[in-house]
């Protein structure tokens, strides 16, 4: 499902270069929950950004789904996100003032299908992220943290993607809901979905299968978790 | 399905966030209304003024006397009594290129007209007066020539001085006047010229400059030759002709010490829009100042908008939209709130002219020009800064633009 090799990103900020991520290389099969765990600067993030095709690497290269991201354009990589990942944010990224259904139906704007079928899809959505009904036409600034994060959920579920990539998702949640937000991705895993789950947290790394450690932007520890 | 979805993502974003487009078409409104306001006040003023002095007659050329000096003490321009009937009657018959004369003695007197009176300016004249002055007759007749050389005591109203006498719209025609304790029968009315206030030419009775002078001011002098030249490209020499005429006749050899002063219809529009273009610039200047001030305003409406959309902008990137429909969104918005308030702020524009022209009696003309120099502004601003931005953000990868603050 997910092919790095050699991975290698720089920042240029005048005349200092960082190099934020350097050599990594590894693979994710279908159907895995990983989690990318490290200290804040360890080029987790920056990593993150290349998974999620928000940023292409310096050098290496980046195959999702069998497709070299590395060498994309900007709107290839638009489309790429729209079609193969979902996303879902440690600040949950709602349009502010806008109804729930609206916010799931988002990906979908500017695509061919119809009103209605976006409607239907978002309401598929809402329901497998365990969103209640009642909640479909409440606007986004009226729920709480952890129905925010469930919307967000459904929202990056329906173009049912590729992999899910969700980056620090539990950030701003108490404990209880963010075990209950844990709990959710967990289910989708169980229903086949590939999550990648970034996080500084060890607690929360310990939901997934396998567990991989970055630090000063190179790979430490690659293991599985045994649930 | 492009083109609706942008436009419902238009419409929802613009209502979602009613206080924000409120303000921003508020201030696209001012600016442009403002804007239509004052320039339709402005030239409003200037085509008056210079429509009123049209109607006073074509090609016109005024003679009045100088000043009477007792001593060194002036008494004022017209106040001596230099022109006489018989300088009309010469400059008509000697100047060329001249299509008509006509002296006038005015004097203010008191008139009556069985209960009512009222006191108002007395023209005695000649039936050449209204090609001359461009006077036209209403109901009944002008004054004849049989009537000017038999000094017949017969009067003809002006649509003013008829409605005080004999009440608005009334038929004068046949009715008596007293002037001066003497008995004038109206034999006509003149059509309204349409002026208003102090110097109003519908508030005038004109009797034949004979009768004038023999019941009324009991002398043989006028206060007024007017001349009407054949072309406006020969006023100046036309003049030129009378100027020397008249000096010769009144014996006067050098010109600087003439016993009558001569002006000219060009010479008073030019006055006259010397001072309107004064105005004009004046209005206009405010009213530039408001588009600048508007425009400002919608500029950092739009500024403020975009920053804090930033991040919007972000996560619209984030789950694969594409640059191109970010742009067009932010693009249609920017002309669906300039094109709200400009339709607003030209009809807001319209109204508020029409308002100062009903309530405070001034004229008011909106120009096509002051709507495209407004709205054009206002929506370049508008767009160029609603646009802009945005697209600056839609340039920024979706991580950068999402953590914007």
């Amino acid at each position: 499902m997910i092919e790095c090799k050699n991975i290698r990103k720089t920042y240029v900020n005048g005349d200092v270069e960082t190099q934020a991520v350097s050599d990594v290389s590894f693979h994710i099969d279908k159907g895995e929950f990983v989690a990318i765990i490290g200290p804040s600067g360890s080029g987790k993030s920056t990593l993150m950004h290349i998974l999620g095709a928000l940023d292409t690497p310096t050098s290496g290269t980046y195959f999702l789904d069998g497709q070299e991201v590395s060498t994309l354009d900007d709107d290839e990589l638009s489309d790429l996100r729209r079609n193969k990942i979902g996303f879902v944010f440690q600040s949950f990224n709602l349009l502010p003032r806008t109804t729930v259904l609206r916010n799931v139906m988002l990906p979908l704007l500017y695509s061919d299908t119809t009103e209605k079928e976006r409607e239907e899809k978002a309401r598929k959505s809402l329901e497998y992220a365990g969103m209640e009904e009642g909640k479909f036409l409440n606007l986004s600034n009226q729920l709480s943290g952890g129905q925010m994060q469930r919307v967000a959920i459904a929202r990056s579920l329906i173009n049912d993607p590729a992999i899910i990539l969700a980056d620090e998702p539990t950030g701003n949640l108490d404990t209880k809901t963010s075990a209950v937000v844990m709990e959710t991705f967990r289910e989708l895993n169980r229903k086949g979905h590939t999550i990648i789950l970034i996080t500084h947290e060890m607690e929360v790394a310990q939901f997934a299968d396998r567990v991989i450690t970055i630090r000063d932007g190179v790979i430490e520890k690659d293991v599985k978790n045994t649930h | 399905m492009i083109i609706t979805d942008v436009l419902k993502e238009t419409s929802a974003s613009l209502s979602g966030n009613k206080v924000r487009s409120g303000l921003t078409i508020l201030g696209i409104v001012i600016g442009i209304a403002s804007v239509i306001t004052m320039v339709s006040i402005g030239q409003g003023a200037q085509s008056s003024i210079s429509s009123r002095i049209q109607s006073i007659g074509s090609n016109l050329i005024i003679v009045t006397p100088g000043a009477q000096r007792t001593g060194g003490v002036s008494a004022g321009q017209g106040s001596s009594q230099s022109l006489t009937a018989e300088d009309a009657d010469a400059l008509g018959a000697e100047v060329q290129s001249i299509s008509g004369v006509a002296p006038e003695d005015t004097h203010r007197y008191q008139v009556t007209a069985k209960a009512n009176n009222t006191n108002t300016q007395i023209i005695g004249t000649v039936p050449s007066y209204t090609d001359v002055r461009n006077v036209s007759i209403d109901t009944g007749t002008f004054i004849t020539e049989y009537q000017q050389q038999t000094s017949a005591k017969v009067a003809v109203l002006g649509s003013a001085a008829r409605d005080d006498l004999f009440g608005a719209g009334a038929d004068a025609v046949g009715q008596m006047i007293r002037i001066k304790n003497i008995d004038f029968q109206v034999i006509g009315v003149t059509l309204s010229k349409g002026g208003s206030g102090f110097n109003n030419a519908d508030d005038a009775i004109y009797v034949p400059i004979t009768t004038a002078q023999h019941y009324l001011s009991g002398n043989a002098f006028v206060t007024t030759i007017s001349i009407s030249a054949q072309g406006s490209d020969i006023i100046p020499m036309v003049q030129q002709d009378v100027t020397t005429l008249l000096l010769q006749r009144h014996g006067i050899s050098d010109a600087t010490e003439a016993d009558f002063s001569i002006m000219n219809q060009a010479d008073i529009i030019a006055t006259a829009s010397s001072v309107t273009g004064t105005f004009t610039i004046l209005l206009a200047s405010i009213a530039g100042i408001s588009l600048l001030v508007g425009g400002i305003g919608i500029m950092n409406m739009m500024l403020t908008t975009v920053t804090e959309r930033t991040r919007e902008i972000g996560l619209r990137k984030a789950v694969g939209i594409r640059k191109l429909y970010i742009n067009l969104q932010f693009l249609t918005e920017a002309v669906a709130l300039t094109f709200i308030g400009g339709t607003l702020g030209i009809v807001l524009g319209f109204v508020a002219s029409l308002l100062v022209s009903k309530f405070a009696g001034l004229t008011t003309q909106v120009s096509t020009s002051s709507i495209l120099l407004a709205v054009g502004v206002s929506a370049g601003v508008g767009i160029l800064f609603g646009f802009y931005p945005a697209r600056r953000a839609a340039n920024l990868s979706p991580m950068e633009a999402l953590r914007y603050e």
